[in-house]
Order: structure tokens, then C-alpha cells, then sequence
């Protein structure tokens, strides 16, 4: 199936609700032909309404205006701007069969039976719903409520695909391998799609950007690694991944730096004193000390398989996470001795 | 499924004696529809006499006021569900005035509502002596039932969903409200109905201020008969309205619960 690529461009839009709380401040966001792009944030962030102001469900306030490739599409109601989408908890109709389902854009656009039961037959097999055509959604799991949502959405060949929080109804082991089919199709499908959630793992393997967002703004936009290696913001950094927060201090001849486990580290950023830095739990590694009576002690240990996950107690740097490979021979109540690169702490400048 | 709580034996008697307390008068009044002479008991013989007078006297009743009730109930799908939906989205707070404000009629008197009717249209002759007369009052009394219920239906979280995938999919209004919402707030509108047609069946109060001598329904047909007939005719009267209506409400609670299964989420 080939779809249409177009870009879609948020600007300056924002979005006050009736009761006074203002959902998303004020907003610019380009994403380009084909991208596939996450909004990614917890609850409450404005995620959701970014989407609906790109849907048509909400109006931005002001002089706000979104535009798909060289349209205008501000003024246009929801069921003329040509998008599909995903909802949460799929929002099937269910008095109408799965076929019905995929179906129902094309009817409601006067295409012709025949059309609509070849498009329906293909895209059947693209989501691998071969023998569930004639089902109700109630007679389905909900892996497969969430194929037929998706071919619904993509039946009616949508300039832009909008999927909001497609696998959060999903549990754990499903929601893993949904995510990888759901990823693979939207590169084979090539279209522009923005998918929203607040699981950084589903948007780092889905999406081609992440938009991370907080308290109704964008905080950071860039590409799951960029945003994992060198995040602008410190929200961005504890909310991809784990993350340990230090104190910086001044030593005796004026340098700024931390203290962890007896050990000397700089900051060669410029940070002020009584600001924070962080550290990844995989940046810290750990190795035999001599003394038993060394106070960093292994405080927690959960073997994950792949991975350890440790707690180990500082006396200067409090209790830190650290992440171990398989086979770390340290157990709870060992004392150990830790090692962090200078480059690996990330500073924050004004943000 | 058979819960391992043992009965207390003394619950199940009061229920029965409950149970029997309310039934008995419903049972009396029935037989004694039956019988040759209400005062000597059933040792006087029974008879389908009063059964005949009844029909003969009062069987346009019958026809009237289920011809009513369901003209009711199609003004309520018509009226009520529409309404339902315009205060489901109303973002104004305009819109709970106006709910409490339907509901208005349920609270007041009927005589007072009547009384309210007869004052504003009872100079347009052709109406006042109509059953339409009739069917406003009723029409009334039962769209908050109507209203409330449906409305409770189309603002569910997942009806608004469903409207707003039929809508990105491309269907404009009226495609939504036929193809989407009403097939999904269709058990709730068949059990609105369900209260509207039993509503409007017994309604008494109302029908009693606004009926004319040619149009009377089955309550006040009983009523007449109460007052100017043998007791015996009375209770055959209570007997038809039973083998009326009783029939006519399962038939209604079936397709209820039929298209709650196929529609019910």
C-alpha cells in the first residue's frame, strides 16, 4: 500500500481549557514527510492535546494553525482533514464486524463495494487478521483490536496517522512484540505518522524523533540517542532511562566537581556551586577494594538476568544506582569500590 | 451460580410474607373480577359477564391508550434522543439548567401541569378535544426519563470515543448520530422507552385534568368505573389492564435485552 507523505507543521499553537488550566503552552513543531515522531511525556504533559489540536478534535486558541505539507488545515473540521487515527482503547464499533470496521472510511466516502472489499482483503493481510474478517471486536483479543484500529486508520489512505497511546491497553509480553510490528509497518508504509505515549521505550523503538514534553511544553526534540546521550534538560535525562543525581561541591582550591566514594571527580562544564549533575547507573562501574571496612557497600542487589541492577551506599554521595552486567560477582553488603569518568557526568546549563 | 452462604430460614419467611402482602390485594382484585357477586365470595359462582361489560363499556380505552402510548414513546425516540445529544455535548452550563428544568414535570403535580396546558391551549378547540391533547401531557411527563437516560449514554467516555473515530474517519454529523451513536446508545433508548411506554400507559394524574369524554384512557376509564360502577366491573376492569399490558412489557423488556446483547459493549 503506498500512502501520500506530507509534512506537518504546529504553529504557534496553545490550548487553555474551559476550566482554566492551560494544557499546552505556547508550541512550534515541524515534522517532516514520512517521519515517524513521538510525543513523549507522563500524564498530564499536553501530549494528548498536541495531538488532538493536529487531529481537529481541539481548536488551538489564538492565532495557532497547523498545516499538512502546503494546507492550511486549521479551519478544517476533523472528518475533512484526512488523517487516521489510532485511539487508546481503540474505539471499534462494535455492532459491526472487523471487515465492517476497516471498511467504514471507504463507505462513508462512497467507494465502491468492490474497492472497498479488495482494499479491506488487503489490508487483512498486511495486519495479519486472515480468517477474523467476519468476528465482532468483542470476539477478539486485544492484540487484534489493535490491528484492526490501526488497518481502520490506514484503510482510507490518511495524510498523517496519529496513534494515541495504541499499546497502553495492552499487557507487558504483548505490548514488546506489538511494538516491533508496529514500528516495522510504519516504515513500510512510509507515511507521517506522530504516536503518542509515556513509555520511552515504545517511543524509542517506534519513533524516528522523540518530542519530549513537560507541563504542557516541548522540552527537548531529537532522535532517542541524542536525547539518551546528551539530554538539554534534566527532566529529559531522568525520564529516558535511570538516572543518579549528584551534588556539586567546591573544593579547597576552587574547582567544582563531586564526590563519590571517596574519589575526586571534576566538572569541566561550567556549573555553579549548589547546582546538580547526573550520571547514568551503566557509567559507574565497580571493582574490588582492599579494606573491609571501606564504607561503600553494596546496599541492594536484583539480578534481571541480562543485566544487575545494584544499589550501592556512598557516605559522601548517598545510595546510587548502578547497572552491572550479567555476571557482577559483588552481593549484598560487600563493600566495593567505584569508578566514574569525568566525562561521564552530564551538566545542565540554564534551561 | 449457587453461593455456599447458607439461607437464614427466617429471611425467606419474610420475604414470602412480604411478598404475599403485596400480592394479595393485586390476586383479590382480580378474582373478585371473576365472580358472580363480589360480597358472597366465589361460593356465588364465577362469570365472564363483567369481563364483557368492561369490553363493551370502556374497550376503546384499550385501543387509546396504547395508540398513546406509543405515539409517546416515537415523540420521546424523536425529540428525546436529539435532545439527549444536544445536552450531552453542550459545553454551556446553560445545559444542566436545562436538565433540571425538564425534570420539572416529574416533581410538580400533574394537575398543576395539566392546569398549566388547559390554560395556554385550552382555547384551541380542535387540539383541547384531541388525544393530541392528551399525548402533549404525556409527552411531558415522560421526556426526562428519556433524556436523562439517553443523554447518561451518549456521554460515556466510549461514545465519545466512537463519535470521534467515526468522525476521523471521514463521517460528517448525520453519519455519525445514525451509523455510530444511535446503534451504540440503542439499549439505552430502547430502555428509555421501555419506562416511557410503561409511564405512559398508567398515567392518571395528567390524563385525568386533560381527557375529554371521547378521549379517554384506560386509567381514567378504571377510575370512571370505580366511581359509577359495580366493584365487580371494576376489578374485571383492573383484570384487562393487566392481560394488556403485561404482555406488551415483556415483549418490550425482550427486544430490550435482544438488542443489548448485540449492541451492549
Amino acid at each position: 500500500m503506498e500512502l501520500e507523505r506530507t509534512a506537518v507543521d504546529i504553529r504557534q499553537c496553545e490550548k487553555t481549557f474551559l476550566d482554566g488550566t492551560k494544557a499546552l503552552q505556547l508550541t512550534n513543531l515541524l515534522i517532516e514527510p514520512g517521519e515517524v515522531v513521538a510525543l513523549l511525556g507522563p500524564s498530564g504533559c499536553g501530549k494528548t492535546t498536541l495531538l488532538r489540536i493536529i487531529a481537529g478534535l481541539e481548536k488551538s486558541d489564538g492565532d495557532g494553525s497547523v498545516w499538512f505539507g502546503s494546507d492550511n488545515v486549521t479551519r478544517l473540521p476533523v472528518e475533512r482533514r484526512g488523517i487516521g487515527m489510532v485511539f487508546q482503547h481503540y474505539a471499534l464499533f462494535p455492532q459491526m464486524s472487523v471487515a465492517s470496521n476497516i471498511g467504514y472510511g471507504l463507505k462513508i466516502r462512497g467507494v465502491s463495494e468492490q474497492e472497498i472489499k479488495r482494499t479491506v482483503g488487503e489490508l487483512v493481510d498486511l495486519v495479519r487478521l486472515n480468517g477474523l474478517e467476519h468476528r465482532k471486536p468483542k470476539e477478539l483479543s486485544g492484540g487484534q483490536r489493535q490491528r484492526v484500529a490501526l488497518a481502520r486508520a490506514i484503510a482510507v489512505r490518511p495524510k498523517v496517522l496519529l496513534l494515541d497511546e495504541p499499546l497502553t491497553a495492552l499487557d507487558a509480553k504483548l505490548k514488546e512484540s506489538l511494538r516491533d510490528e508496529l514500528a516495522d509497518l510504519l516504515r513500510r508504509l512510509n507515511i507521517t505518522a506522530i504516536h503518542v505515549t509515556h513509555d520511552q521505550h515504545e517511543a524509542m523503538s517506534i519513533a524516528d524523533r522523540l518530542v519530549v514534553m513537560l507541563a504542557g511544553k516541548v522540552v527537548q526534540v531529537g532522535t532517542a540517542e541524542d536525547l539518551y546521550r546528551s539530554p538539554k534538560h534534566p527532566f529529559v535525562a531522568s525520564f529516558l532511562g535511570r538516572i543518579n543525581t549528584l551534588k556539586v561541591i567546591r573544593d579547597s582550591r576552587g574547582q567544582t566537581g563531586v564526590c563519590i566514594g571517596g574519589t575526586w571527580i571534576p566538572c569541566f562544564a561550567s556549573v555553579n556551586k549548589d547546582s546538580e549533575v547526573m550520571l547514568r547507573p551503566e557509567d559507574i562501574s565497580l571493582s574490588v577494594v582492599d579494606s573491609l571496612d571501606s564504607p561503600t557497600k553494596i546496599a541492594h542487589r536484583v539480578f534481571l538476568g541480562d543485566r544487575v541492577h545494584l544499589r550501592v551506599h556512598t557516605e559522601d554521595a548517598g545510595d546510587l544506582l548502578v547497572d552491572a552486567a550479567r555476571d557482577c560477582p559483588f552481593q549484598t553488603g560487600e563493600s566495593v569500590k567505584v569508578h566514574v569518568a569525568a566525562e561521564a557526568l552530564m551538566s545542565f546549563g540554564d534551561y | 451460580m449457587k453461593s455456599n452462604i447458607r439461607q437464614s430460614p427466617i429471611l425467606l419467611l419474610l420475604t414470602i410474607l412480604v411478598s404475599l402482602f403485596i400480592i394479595c390485594p393485586a390476586l383479590l382484585s382480580i378474582t373478585s373480577g371473576l365472580e358472580e357477586n363480589y360480597s358472597k365470595g366465589w361460593k356465588s359462582g364465577f362469570t365472564l359477564r363483567w369481563l364483557r361489560d368492561v369490553w363493551s363499556n370502556y374497550g376503546n380505552t384499550v385501543t387509546a391508550s396504547i395508540a398513546i402510548a406509543l405515539c409517546c414513546v416515537i415523540g420521546n425516540v424523536l425529540l428525546g434522543v436529539t435532545g439527549a445529544y444536544a445536552l450531552a455535548r453542550s459545553k454551556s452550563k446553560l445545559s444542566i439548567w436545562f436538565e433540571e428544568l425538564l425534570t420539572l414535570p416529574v416533581a410538580v403535580p400533574g394537575l398543576a401541569t395539566a392546569l398549566a396546558l388547559i390554560l395556554a391551549y385550552g382555547q384551541v378547540r380542535e387540539f383541547r378535544q384531541s388525544f393530541a391533547f392528551v399525548l402533549v401531557g404525556h409527552m411531558i411527563f415522560t421526556l426526562p426519563f428519556m433524556v436523562r437516560t439517553v443523554a447518561a449514554s451518549f456521554r460515556r467516555q466510549e461514545l465519545i470515543a466512537l463519535e470521534e473515530a467515526s468522525a476521523t474517519l471521514g463521517a460528517g454529523f448525520i453519519e455519525r448520530f445514525f451509523s455510530i451513536l444511535v446503534p451504540a446508545a440503542l439499549p439505552a433508548i430502547l430502555s428509555g422507552s421501555l419506562m416511557v411506554f410503561t409511564l405512559s400507559i398508567g398515567e392518571f394524574n395528567l390524563t385525568w385534568m386533560l381527557h375529554t369524554p371521547l378521549t379517554r384512557t384506560l386509567p381514567v376509564g378504571l377510575a370512571d368505573s370505580y366511581a359509577s360502577m359495580r366493584i365487580e366491573i371494576g376489578s374485571a376492569y383492573t383484570m384487562v389492564f393487566f392481560i394488556v399490558v403485561l404482555p406488551l412489557l415483556w415483549l418490550m423488556q425482550f427486544v430490550a435485552s435482544l438488542a443489548d446483547k448485540k449492541y451492549g459493549t
